[in-house]
C-alpha cells in the first residue's frame, strides 16, 4: 500500500500504524480486507449524502418536519445508516443562524459529510466558535446580520448536529438534484450559506 | 478548550493520506464496526488523547494523536504488549 516509485522512509507515526495493524492482523483481531473495505467505504461518504437530505427537506415539507423531529430516523428513510448516533438537525431561519462545533474533539456527522476538514479540528475553530461565533464566521467570509441570532451547537460523541440551511432565492422549480448541488459541506456545518449561482 | 482565546481560523483542507485513513478504519473496526470485535470505546480514544502532554498534543497531527491513543488502548487492554510493539516497529523500520 506504499507509494509506487518514490521511496520515503516511514514517519514515526506511520511506523506505529503499520506495526499496530500488523500485530492486530497476526492476532486475528482485524483483517487487511476489513481495513481496506472500511477505507473504501470512507471514500464513499461525502457531503453529497448530506446534500441529498437537505434537498429532500427543501422540496418536501412533511419530510422536513420528520427530519427536524428525528434526524436519525429521517436519514434512515433515505437509506442512510446513522448507526446508534443521535442526529439533530437544526434549521436556519431568517432570524436564526446555526453553526456546529465540537469543542472536545472532532465529533461530526461523518455518515452525512465524510471525514471532517482540517480546520474543524483546529484549536482556533474549537476554542473561538463558542465565544465569538460572528468573528469566526467572518473569517470564512460569512457576515451574519447583527439582528440575527447565532446558535452554536457543541457536538458530543453520541449526538451530532447538521445544519439545515435556508433554500436560496432564485431556485423555484429546481429539482432535488439541482438543489443538492448548491448545498456544500460548509453550509451544513454552518460556516457558509447556499447560493443559487 | 471551548471558549479559550486562540488565533484566526485557517480554512485549511488536506486530503488524508492512506495511513491516516487506515488509522480511522482501525478505530471503527476496533469499536465494533464492520463486524469487528468491540475492543475500545470513543471515550477511551478521547481519554488517551487528552492524557498527552500539552506540547505533544499541539505538535502532533490529528491522526498521529489517534494512532497513539489506539495503540495505548490496545496495550492497556492487554491486546498487545509494549514489547511486541517495540519489536514490530524495529522490524518494520529495518524492512522499510
Amino acid at each position: 500500500m506504499k507509494d509506487n516509485g518514490s521511496y520515503q522512509p516511514y514517519s514515526y507515526f506511520q511506523l506505529m500504524e503499520v506495526s499496530l495493524r500488523e500485530l492486530l492482523v497476526e492476532k486475528g483481531i482485524v483483517t487487511e480486507t476489513q481495513v481496506a473495505e472500511e477505507v473504501a467505504a470512507m471514500r464513499m461518504r461525502t457531503p453529497a449524502i448530506g446534500a441529498k437530505v437537505v434537498a429532500r427537506a427543501w422540496v418536501d415539507d412533511s419530510y422536513k418536519q420528520k427530519l427536524l423531529e428525528n434526524g436519525s430516523r429521517a436519514c434512515e428513510e433515505l437509506g442512510i445508516e446513522v448507526a446508534a448516533l443521535k442526529l439533530v438537525v437544526v434549521e436556519n431561519t431568517p432570524s436564526t443562524h446555526n453553526v456546529v462545533v465540537c469543542t472536545l474533539c472532532s465529533c461530526y456527522p461523518r455518515m452525512l459529510l465524510g471525514i471532517p476538514p482540517e480546520w474543524y479540528k483546529s484549536r482556533s475553530y474549537r476554542s473561538r466558535t463558542v465565544s465569538e461565533p460572528r468573528a469566526v464566521l467572518a473569517e470564512f467570509g460569512l457576515r451574519i446580520d447583527e439582528n440575527m441570532k447565532i446558535r452554536v451547537h457543541d457536538s458530543t460523541a453520541d449526538m451530532r448536529y447538521l445544519v439545515l440551511p435556508m433554500r436560496p432565492a432564485g431556485t423555484d422549480g429546481w429539482n432535488e438534484e439541482r438543489l443538492a448541488a448548491v448545498v456544500t459541506r460548509d453550509c451544513m456545518i454552518g460556516v457558509a450559506v447556499p447560493k443559487s449561482s | 478548550m471551548g471558549g479559550l482565546p486562540a488565533g484566526k481560523v485557517e480554512p485549511a483542507e488536506h486530503d488524508y493520506a492512506d495511513w491516516e485513513r487506515r488509522v480511522d478504519a482501525l478505530m471503527i473496526i476496533l469499536s465494533g464496526g464492520k463486524g469487528g470485535r468491540k475492543l475500545m470505546t470513543v471515550d477511551e480514544l478521547r481519554k488517551n488523547i487528552e492524557a498527552l502532554p500539552p506540547d505533544a498534543y499541539d505538535r502532533m497531527g490529528y491522526y498521529e494523536r489517534w494512532v497513539t491513543s489506539i495503540t495505548q488502548i490496545m496495550i492497556q487492554r492487554g491486546v498487545i504488549t509494549t514489547d511486541e510493539l517495540g519489536r514490530k516497529m524495529a522490524e518494520i523500520d529495518k524492512r522499510g
